[in-house]
This record gives structure tokens, sequence and C-alpha cells, in this order.
């Protein structure tokens, strides 16, 4: 290559061409630097360095331009590389940018020092030149070196980049779908609660078809219930016709029987018979699915199990997408229809037993407000009862005892035989009504529960003894014997209600002479042992005496005219006689037995009747629990009394009194008590006069306080004040009749030792003089 | 009108007191009384009485004739009536006077001398009881 000299060497003159001249034949064998070293014989004054290559204008002046231009681009790529890390925020290979930069820059640079060489330039150009390309030798070398594992790398960015697209459109594709079961779990909770928010079963239905209708777009939905018989179904509900009227399919059509076999929405024909419900002329009608609706009974719920299925009862709903359109059932849709489904039947079933459970609501409250009313009826017409005996109680007794008291003393004046009869009659008759009375009135009190045994300590062989010489006249006339055995194990006193024993004494051996017309009674007494109270009548009956009770068994066996075993139950009801054919002597209401069953149990014990037969007499028997006197819980002794009380009579002889009263007879009465008793009385009728002649000597001042002019509190102040001397101050006592609290509080008040109510008599005055006297104040003001 | 009814309301209660007995309990206590060294009291309280109940009811009658009739007289003899009828044991007439005191208290006219007329009347049935048992009556029990 024949370097190239511009025109700088045209300054050399024609030695350089005289150089190139010579040169032209060894040019070519020369290296390069040679013709330096040629011309650095020249040039060795300035120590340029020439380039190399011929000078041809054109190509060097392109060649110079687009070096220039590389150099540029070369500067301005490292710039736009940095500019643009700088603005974005990773870049992993910041070294691969360095050193790409290096390689870059020095590349500029080495296209850029080349611009000098294009013309004589000196040996540091060249140099410099030189140094550059070593420099961008180097870089580029380690760069290509590097690029080797970059670009690998860099590729596989790509290639994850890639992935990462494609799984980011795979995860968008899932959540698409996420989205449309959500949708559908949605609709489904939204049906759901639609359905579920009513209790009624065609609006359950009725609601189910329109959501899903909107929830779906369906063009029609409708709902087949089965038919009493489930040998039909019926066209009940649907979306678009108002009233379906009776369309029937038999239930055995096999698309039928398909759906029922499975709980799965199935897809059928729409030309099926339960499909075709709208006219065709549609072209294209759309899907059909239908779907069977388990309808439960309340038999179905066991109370392990769940539902058996196996009763079938179903119902079919056929779902219509709409003709004409291109949609397909999806498989979501189906599910959704599955699950309706299901909460419809639910649904039902839930309307099912609520609507049962109102009525078995409905009923129990009619049987309360019915059973209520017929307690208030009850307890009405018991107050009514109770009310009416109350009253008739006193009005019955009142004049009945008029008539036995006027009756006996009747009988106390000279009569006539006949006279004598008659009131003798009149006496029985009235004694056998108030009798009755009594007895009707017992019963009734005894059955409200309302009758309580007074229980007080008597004698038993007094009782009986009694009881028996009541009968015995009776007995006698009727030509029978009574006999009384009474065990000596039997305690002398017990503790009971004696009143109603000898009720129950006199009727059961009463019954047993009226019933006896030969031979007599025998009743024996005594106390019953465990064994012997096992009577087989009773087998309940287990009474267990203990330290405090014993029972005692009377039987009172009669040889009269028996009873028939099948009327023995009847003997204890109130009001049946034993006998219909009942002799002319047979009388009373009937209760006796009645009363004295009810005695006995109150008593705690039992009571029965036994017979062979008729003519073969009969024996009543009863136990009783008695309590044992000596022992805890004795109630005072009620036969011991009234003699102890007041034996001794308080000695008054003397006591001087005074007495206020301006009432003249009530004066002489309470004057004449007390002279009695054998107070020396001053009596006076005036307060002044009271002030006046009360001295020390008297004991007592009587003070009558119900006195309208008298001012008696006045008085007492007044005799209180005249005796300065406690010791000498009679005690003031107040008459009064009045027995209110202000009474008592004013005598108390003013200083009196205590109030005696009027009318007052004899022994209240002993008492409350003796009181007084002894205590200085009524222990009981009277 | 009010008066006829006041009047009936007044004869059913005299009709109760008439079936009630004459005399009650206190009177019994009475008799106790009479020992050897006062024979005659029963006869003297029951003289005393039928004295006084005459002469009360004489003044009542009087008062209630006059123009302006003072009621607290009337009650106050009222009240000595009853006093006395119940020492003795008087029980009609107690009961009697207790009853047409309620006419005072409404300071009716008509009604007291109703009232007073049958006590009247009962005083003296008892005085005719009295009298004709010789003055000697057998003790009563009471008729529960």
């Amino acid at each position: 290559m024949l370097p190239n000299f511009s025109s700088a060497e045209k300054s050399q003159g024609d030695f350089s061409n005289f150089v190139r001249k010579e040169e032209k034949s060894t040019s070519l064998l020369r290296p390069l630097t040679e013709p330096c070293c040629v011309v650095s014989y020249r040039m060795e004054l300035c120590n340029c360095i020439e380039p190399p290559w011929p000078a041809d204008e054109l190509l060097m002046k392109y060649q110079y331009i687009s070096d220039f231009f590389i150099a540029l681009a070369y500067f301005s790529i490292p710039l736009e590389l940095i500019y643009f890390v700088k603005k974005s925020a990773v870049f992993p290979y910041r070294w691969v940018l360095v050193q790409f930069g290096a390689f870059i820059v020095l590349c500029g640079a080495t296209h850029l020092i080349n611009l000098w060489t294009f013309t004589l330039h000196t040996r540091t150009v060249a140099i410099v030149m030189t140094c550059a390309k070593i420099l961008t030798a180097a870089v580029s070398c380690a760069t290509a070196l590097m690029l080797v594992h970059i670009i690998p790398d860099l590729l596989s960015v790509k290639t994850r980049e890639i992935r990462l697209k494609n799984k980011a459109a795979e995860l968008d594709r899932e959540m698409g779908l996420i989205r449309t079961q959500e949708e559908t779990g949605r609709h489904v909770r939204m049906l759901t609660h639609e359905i579920r928010s009513t209790l009624d079963r065609h609006t359950i239905l009725k609601t189910t078809l329109v959501e899903l209708g909107s929830t779906l777009g369906l063009e029609e939905c409708a709902l087949w219930m089965p038919t009493r018989t489930g040998l039909e179904l019926q066209l009940s509900y649907t979306l678009h016709h108002q009233n379906p009227v009776g369309f029937t399919v038999p239930t055995q059509l096999p698309v039928i029987s398909q759906v029922f076999n499975t709980n799965r929405a199935v897809k059928i024909s729409p030309s099926s018979p339960v499909a075709r419900l709208r006219p065709t002329g549609k072209y294209m009608p759309g899907e059909v699915v239908a779907v069977r609706v388990p309808l439960l009974h309340l038999s179905d719920f066991h109370i392990h199990d769940w539902p058996e299925l196996s009763t079938k009862r179903y119902a079919l709903m056929v779902l219509m997408l709409p003709s004409d359109s291109a949609r397909q059932w999806h498989v979501h849709e189906l599910e959704l229809v599955e699950v309706v489904a299901d909460q419809v039947a639910v649904a039902l079933s839930h309307a099912a037993i609520l609507e049962e459970s109102m009525k078995a609501r409905d009923l129990l409250m009619e049987q309360n407000v019915a059973l209520d009313h017929a307690r208030r009826e009850a307890e009405t017409a018991v107050r009514a009862r109770n009310d009416f005996l109350a009253v008739m109680n006193h009005e019955m007794r009142t004049p009945m005892h008029a008539i036995i008291a006027l009756s006996s003393l009747l009988l106390e004046t000279d009569l006539s035989p006949e006279q004598r009869l008659m009131v003798e009659t009149i006496l029985k008759s009235s004694n056998l009504l108030a009798t009755l009375i009594n007895d009707v009135l017992d019963l009734s009190r005894l059955e409200d529960g309302s009758l309580q045994l007074e229980t007080g300590t008597f004698s038993l062989h007094a009782l009986f003894r009694e009881a028996l010489n009541l009968i015995r006249p009776i007995a006698s006339v009727k030509k029978l014997y009574i006999t009384m055995s009474l065990s000596p194990d039997l305690p002398q006193y017990a503790i009971g209600d004696e009143k109603r024993l000898m009720q129950i004494i006199l009727n059961v051996v009463g019954n047993a002479v009226k019933f006896s017309k030969e031979g007599g009674v025998s009743v024996s007494a005594f106390v019953a042992n465990p064994d012997s109270l096992r009577d087989p009548q009773t087998p309940d009956f287990f009474p267990i005496p203990s330290d405090n009770h014993f029972y005692m068994r009377v039987e009172v066996k009669d040889t009269g005219s028996g009873i028939n075993p099948q009327d023995i139950p009847k003997l204890f009801m109130k009001f049946v006689h034993s006998q219909p054919h009942a002799t002319k002597n047979s009388d009373g209401s009937g209760l006796g037995l009645a009363i004295c069953k009810r005695f006995v149990n109150l008593m705690e014990g039992q009571i029965c009747i036994e017979s062979e037969g008729l003519g073969k007499g009969s024996t009543a028997i009863f136990i009783v629990k008695l309590g044992i006197p000596g022992r805890s819980n004795e109630p005072k002794l009620s036969f011991v009394h009234k003699g102890t009380k007041n034996q001794v009579k308080p000695n008054f002889s003397g006591l001087k009194v005074v007495l206020l009263d301006d009432n003249s007879v009530g004066r002489m009465v309470t004057k004449g008590l007390l002279v009695h008793i054998g107070c020396d009385v001053l009596a006076v009728s005036s307060g002044d006069e009271c002030i006046r002649v009360v001295t020390h000597e008297h004991k007592v001042v009587f003070l009558d306080v119900s006195m309208p002019g008298v001012d008696s509190f006045e008085v007492a102040l007044k005799i209180q004040e005249k005796f300065s001397k406690r010791v000498d101050r009679p005690l003031l006592v107040a008459l009064t009749g009045n027995n209110d609290r202000m009474t008592k509080e004013n005598c108390r008040r003013v200083g009196m030792k205590g109030v005696i109510l009027k009318p007052v008599s004899l022994d209240k005055m002993r008492t409350a003089l003796s009181d007084i006297l002894e205590h200085g104040y009524l222990v009981e003001s009277q | 009108m009010e008066v006829n009814q006041m009047q009936r309301s007044f004869l059913e209660y005299a009709n109760v007191l008439f079936r009630e007995g004459f005399l009650d309990g206190q009177f019994s206590q009475l008799q106790m009384l009479a020992d050897e060294s006062n024979p005659d009291f029963v006869v003297e309280v029951v003289s005393l009485f039928f004295e006084d109940s005459q002469k009360l009811l004489n003044d009542l009658t009087t008062t209630l004739d006059q123009q302006n009739v003072d009621f607290k007289k009337i009650d106050a003899h009222i009240h000595q009536l009853k006093g006395s009828s119940s020492s003795i044991g008087a029980q009609r007439v107690k009961n009697a006077c207790i009853a047409f005191r309620n006419f005072c208290d409404q300071q009716n006219v008509e009604g007291l001398s109703f009232g007073s007329s049958i006590t009247f009347a009962f005083l003296f049935q008892l005085e005719q009881q009295i009298v004709a048992a010789g003055g000697a009556i057998p003790i009563l029990s009471e008729f529960s």
C-alpha cells in the first residue's frame, strides 16, 4: 500500500516527489513504517508520521466523515446507556455496562484519533492512537468474552419473560373462572335467601322459578308436582304462564325416570312432553335441563338418621334456555340448578314442618282455652257450693237448734200423752234432720279437704263404753245383744280425734244393729300388729307402727242380713243404699259409711266390710292410727281441766273501792257485782263528786269512760294530782264498751292501770280485780 | 221514700232481733249476784231499768216532737239506754238502740221516732216476759 501523501508533503516540494518517485519501486516491499523512516530523515526535524495510505481525495473525505460520525455515535451510545440506565430502576449488570461503556468509548476514541491520522501527524498522535487501539483491543476482547456469558442470560431472561406472560395469562383465565364461580355462588346464596325467606309453600316455589329465571336468563321455567296418587306429575307452576291448566304427564315416562334416578341436573330433549310448554314455532328451541326436587315428609326424619330417600316423591323442575340463542348449559349453571333444587327441597320441608307445628300449636291453644274455661267453671261451681253451704250451715242450724231446744223444753212441761208423743216425734225428726245437715256439711268439708282432725287425749275405754251405751237402748228394743271386748294391750289413753272416732264407732255399730233382726253385735278392739294389718283387699296398705303411734283394729261382727258380695264396693259410696228395697226402718241419707270412710282415711287407716253373703251376717273392720300419750308431742290433756281453775276465790272482803258511772242501771249492776265479790263500794254519778270522795283508803277507782257528759280522763288526772304520794294513790281502772286501740291508749296515757270491757261478768271482775291488786296492773286487759 | 227504705231495713233488723233472745248472758250474771244478803237484787235492777228506760224513751219522743230537734240530746239519750240495757243484758233493746242510733247520725227524725217506737215495743215485750215469768226466770243457755 502506498502511503498517502497529503498536501503537506507538497510543501516539501520536489524532494517528496523525488522520494516518491524513488520509492515507487521499493515501497511495496518496505514496511509501513519504512516510509516514516525514509521520510524521517527529512522529518526528524518535525517528528511527524506520515499516514500510510494513498491520498485519494474523495474516498479520503468519505472515510474522514464516516470516522467522525462513528466516533460521535460511539461517544453518544454510552451517554444514552447511562441516561437510560439511570432512568430505569433496575439494571443488574452494572459492571457490564461499565465494560461496555469503556469498550464503546475506546472505540470512539480510536475512530476519533483516526481522524488525525489522515494527514501528517506527529508521533505523539501515533502513540496515542496505538495506545487507544491496544486498549480498545483489550476491552473488546474482554467484552467479547463477557458477552459469551451475558447473552445466554439475557436470552433466558427473555424466555422467562415469555413464561411469565404465559403464566399471567393462565392466572387471568383462572381468575375469570373463579369469578364466574363466585358469581354463581352469589346467585345461589341470593336465591337461597329468597327461597328461605318465606315459609309459604307457594311463595317458595314461585320465588324459585322467578329467581332462577332471572339469574340464568331462562326463557321458561316450570315445576311439575306429583299428584296424590303419585302416578302422575302435574304442571303446577310456570314462570310465564299465569295459570297452568292441568297438564299432567305420567310419572313412568323414561325421561322422567332418568331424571329422578340421579340427583344431578340432566339435559333432556326439548321435544319431551315435560318440555313442550310453549307454542312451537320457534326455530331452534334452547337447551332444556331437568332436575329432581325431593319432597321430604315429616315421617322421613327418623331420630337418628338423615331422611331416607327411599320413599320417593319428587317434583320435577324443567329449565329452558332461550331459543334462538346459541347459549349452552355451562357446568357451573348446572351446579347452580342442582344446589337450588336441594335448597328448595329443604325449604319445602321446613314449610311443611312449620305448618304442622302451627296446627298443633293452635290445637293446643284451643285445648288450653277450653281447659281453662272448664277449670274456671269448676272453680266457680265449687265456690258457689261452698258459699251456699256456708250460708246454709248457719241458716239451717239456727232454726234446727231452736226447734230441738224448744221441743226439749216442751217435754219438761205437763203434757197429755198424745201431746207428749207428738212432741217426741217432733224432737226425733228434728234430731235426725240436724244429723243429716251435719253429715252433709261434714262430708262437703271432708271432700274439700278442709276438715281437720281435732286431736286430743282421751280414754279409749270410756269412748267405747259411751258409744255402746248410746246404741244399747236401740239394740235392746230390737232384742239384740251387744258385746264388747277390748284387748288388754290397748293403751288406756290415746291421742286422736275423740269426736270423730265416736262418730265412726256409732256409725258402724249403728249399721250393724240396724241391719240385724236377731242375734246381736259383737265389738272387739285390739292393737293391730303388722301381720294382721296386711289386708288382702288393700294390698297397698303397709302401716308401720312407731314409738309414737299405734294402730287400733276394731271388728264389729253382726248376725244380720249380710251383704251381697257384689254390693260391697258400693257400700262406701255416697247416697247409695245397699238395699234398694229398703225396709221402713231404714232411714238415713246413705252418707254414714261414706263419711266414716273419709274419717278413717284422715286417721291414716282403712275400713272395709266383709260378708259371706245374704243372710250370713257381716263384719265391719276398721283400722285407725292413734297416738300414744306420754311420749313426745303430747298435746294438752283435755280431760284434766275445769275443776282446777278457780279453786281459790280471792278474798276481797272489805276492799274499799269507788265506782263512777252516770248510768243508774249500769251503776247499780256494777255495784252489785262488786258487792257480791265482797268489796265496800262507794258509787258516784258525777266526776266532781268522784274526785271529792276519793280518799287514800280507797284502793281502786272504777271509772266508766264511755260517759258522754263527763270527761273521765280529766277525772283520772285530777285524782292522780290529788294524791301526791304514790303509795296513797288508788289504782284506776276504766270500764268501757269500746275495745278499740284509741280508748286503750287514752286510758294508758292518763295513768289508768287497766281497761275492763263491759258488760262485766262475775268471773271477769274477780280476775281483773285480783290481777290489779296482785300486779298493780291488769295482766290482760279484757 | 228514703224513710220507707230505712224503716224497711230497720224492720228487717227487728225481725232478726226477734229471732234472737230477749236476754243474753249478762242477765244470767245478774242472777248470780242475787244471794242471801241481797235477794231481790235482780228485781231491783230490773225495775230500775224499766223506770229509767221508759223515762228515756219519753224524753226522746218529746224531743223529737219539737220544732228544732236537738240531735245531740237524742244521741245522749240513746247512749244511756244502750248502756243500761247492756248492763242488764236486755239484748234486743241494746241492739235496737245500736241500730237506730244511725238515724241520729243522719238526723232523720222520722227514722228516730220509728226506731224509738220499736225499742219501746221491745221493752214492753221484755217487761211482759219478765212479769209473766214471775220474776224468777230460769237460766237460759244460749242457742248457738
